[in-house]
């Protein structure tokens, strides 16, 4: 299969119009891979399951906190696992912890919603007009160091001990986050998809709803995780510092109302659910996602 | 092809300069080109690098408009992109990930409103068909080859039965033999359908090869040399390597060049 002269290659391509069998050898190779995955061991195929492997962390883990505590043998500074258990199953059924569960996320939900929908707007602005980058590109430089709890004092006199000034801190983790990373998203969107979306006759909002959501929507994810952990520490850490709102305090409260009656314990139990709901949400709710959209098309690994 | 008629030009490109600005320059793509594309034709635009024919081909799909001149597409003018005129990319990333082969296609007609529900799917369906990819019509385009992809792009591209698909390069990023394949496939799918398709490459052998017309380009600024009918498919081999190496002379008289074998 020398292709010598251009006259060469012509007589052989008139002659024998078939290298296609080379191209569908490609294609079954795929196949091959997928048997070869079948002869993986049982022991092979678990560890490469992510969370078998962090299962098995989290269970070394627990060994040695429980082998600490007891080894310590002193509740008030490290009560043991079981002791720790033991008090958030208590919480649980006497429907104290629920109760504190409940209230937090659902002043997280609110400002985590209200949070996304701001940037979203603003990152909807800052692509469309010059001075909205302006405007996005500057104010997250300057508001995104700011820890919001530095806020809290300020929002307390704004407004009073209660949900709104929950929110506006939050609305202030949230933010400038995943504006930061849906701007940065949609300015990475390749200009060859922006033509096709184009040559379809996109414009305008529809081209940014068909065509730079779904592509930037990597960035957008990883910036929703942002803003949700930020949103979350934020939370715990406001509600440590003035406690309960209008009556319904969350798992900040919690804790700190039971470190003030010295049942450590309990401190535990809140600090370990606020663990559960962070790997809860990151684990089974983002992973979800990232399963369903990037991963099946390929946008990340 | 070889009808002696002179039908309407279905593309009038009339003294069109193109211009863009980079950071520092003015640059001029091309300079006063004129040429005009029939029904069915298979028009190739050829010129080494630099020459504006990517340019020009953009300017046809409406994503720039002429410093000079201006372009017709059955007698309108064209000011912005439109379905009318498909274009194929030479990048692989020109379909949607998000979208499986057959979603592809099917939002491509939704989109432009060309088609909707079970019409827009058979429609999609059929064009895949063409392009031998029913197997992989689920399929997510990451999961495809390079050559998979283009096919898919290819197969979009005529469902959408534009006026005239415009092709930048859609097989240059793609292995020497898969390119054959493709090309092969192409002038199987022209026969079919007969479609109108503007072309742009940098290879002689694929101008000769696709082309029943090619325009011959030169760089700085880019300016047309000729205008060229090509040979159709029974013609002797001695007869290609002659074009071709009339074409290479007109061409790159004055350059030493690395002209890959295709």
């Amino acid at each position: 299969m020398t292709c010598s002269s251009p006259t060469g290659w012509r007589k052989k391509k008139l002659s024998e119009t078939l290298p296609r069998p080379e191209i569908l050898r490609e294609i079954s190779g795929e196949e091959e891979f997928g048997i070869v995955e079948k002869e993986l061991t049982v022991f092979e195929r678990l560890y490469n399951l992510g969370w078998v492997r962090k299962t098995a962390l989290l269970i070394v883990l627990a060994v040695v906190w429980e082998t600490y505590a007891r080894y310590l043998d002193n509740q008030l500074l490290v009560p043991t696992l079981t002791d720790t258990f033991q008090a958030w199953l208590g919480g649980m059924r006497s429907g104290v912890l629920p109760a504190r569960i409940l209230a937090s996320l659902q002043v997280l939900a609110i400002g985590f919603t209200t949070g996304v929908v701001l940037a979203g707007i603003v990152t909807v602005l800052a692509i469309t007009t010059r001075i909205g980058t302006d405007f996005l590109e500057t104010m997250t430089a300057m508001l995104n160091p700011l820890p919001a709890i530095a806020l809290l004092p300020l929002a307390l006199i704004w407004f009073g001990l209660g949900l709104g000034s929950l929110v506006f801190v939050l609305v202030h983790s949230v933010l400038w986050a995943v504006a930061l990373n849906t701007h940065a998203g949609f300015r990475s969107v390749s200009n060859t998809l922006r033509m096709v979306g184009r040559n379809y006759g996109l414009s305008g909002l529809g081209l940014v709803f068909k065509i730079l959501i779904p592509a930037a929507f990597p960035s957008i994810l990883s910036g929703l995780k942002i803003g949700w952990a930020f949103a979350w520490r934020t939370l715990i850490a406001a509600e440590l510092v003035f406690g309960v709102s209008s009556g319904k305090g969350g798992l900040g409260w919690y804790i700190f109302e039971s470190k003030n009656e010295l049942d450590i314990p309990e401190v535990f139990a809140g600090l370990l659910t606020i663990i559960m709901i962070g790997l809860l949400v990151e684990n089974v709710i983002f992973r979800t996602i990232e399963n369903r959209t990037v991963r099946r098309w390929g946008m990340q690994t | 092809m070889l009808d002696k008629t002179e039908p309407p030009p279905l593309l009038d490109v009339r003294g069109v300069t193109l211009r863009y600005k980079t950071r520092d320059h003015l640059v001029t793509a091309t300079y006063r080109v004129d040429f005009s594309v029939r029904q069915s034709d298979r028009f190739i635009l050829l010129g080494p690098s630099g020459c504006g024919k990517s340019t020009l081909l953009k300017s046809v799909g409406g994503y720039m408009a002429p410093t000079e001149g201006e372009i017709m597409l059955k007698g309108m003018r064209i000011t912005r992109p439109g379905p009318d005129r498909m274009m194929v990319f030479q990048e692989f990333d020109q379909l949607l990930p998000w979208k499986t082969v057959r979603q592809n296609v099917v939002f491509a007609l939704e989109t432009s409103g060309k088609q909707r529900g079970r019409a827009a799917d058979e429609k999609a369906m059929q064009y895949i068909e063409k392009v031998h990819l029913t197997r992989f019509a689920d399929a997510y385009p990451h999961t495809l080859s390079g050559g998979m992809k283009q096919r898919v792009a290819i197969a979009r591209g005529m469902a959408m039965e534009p006026d005239i698909l415009l092709m930048d390069e859609p097989f240059a990023a793609l292995d020497a033999l898969t390119r054959r394949r493709m090309q092969d496939e192409l002038l199987g799918l022209w026969e079919e359908t007969r479609f109108t398709v503007l072309f742009v490459t940098h290879s002689i052998p694929e101008a000769v090869k696709i082309g029943n017309r090619i325009l011959l380009m030169t760089p700085h600024p880019g300016q047309v040399k000729a205008e060229l009918n090509s040979l159709d498919a029974s013609a002797h081999p001695t007869e290609v390597a002659i074009l071709e190496q009339r074409i290479h002379d007109m061409l790159f008289a004055d350059r030493v060049e690395e002209e890959e074998i295709v």
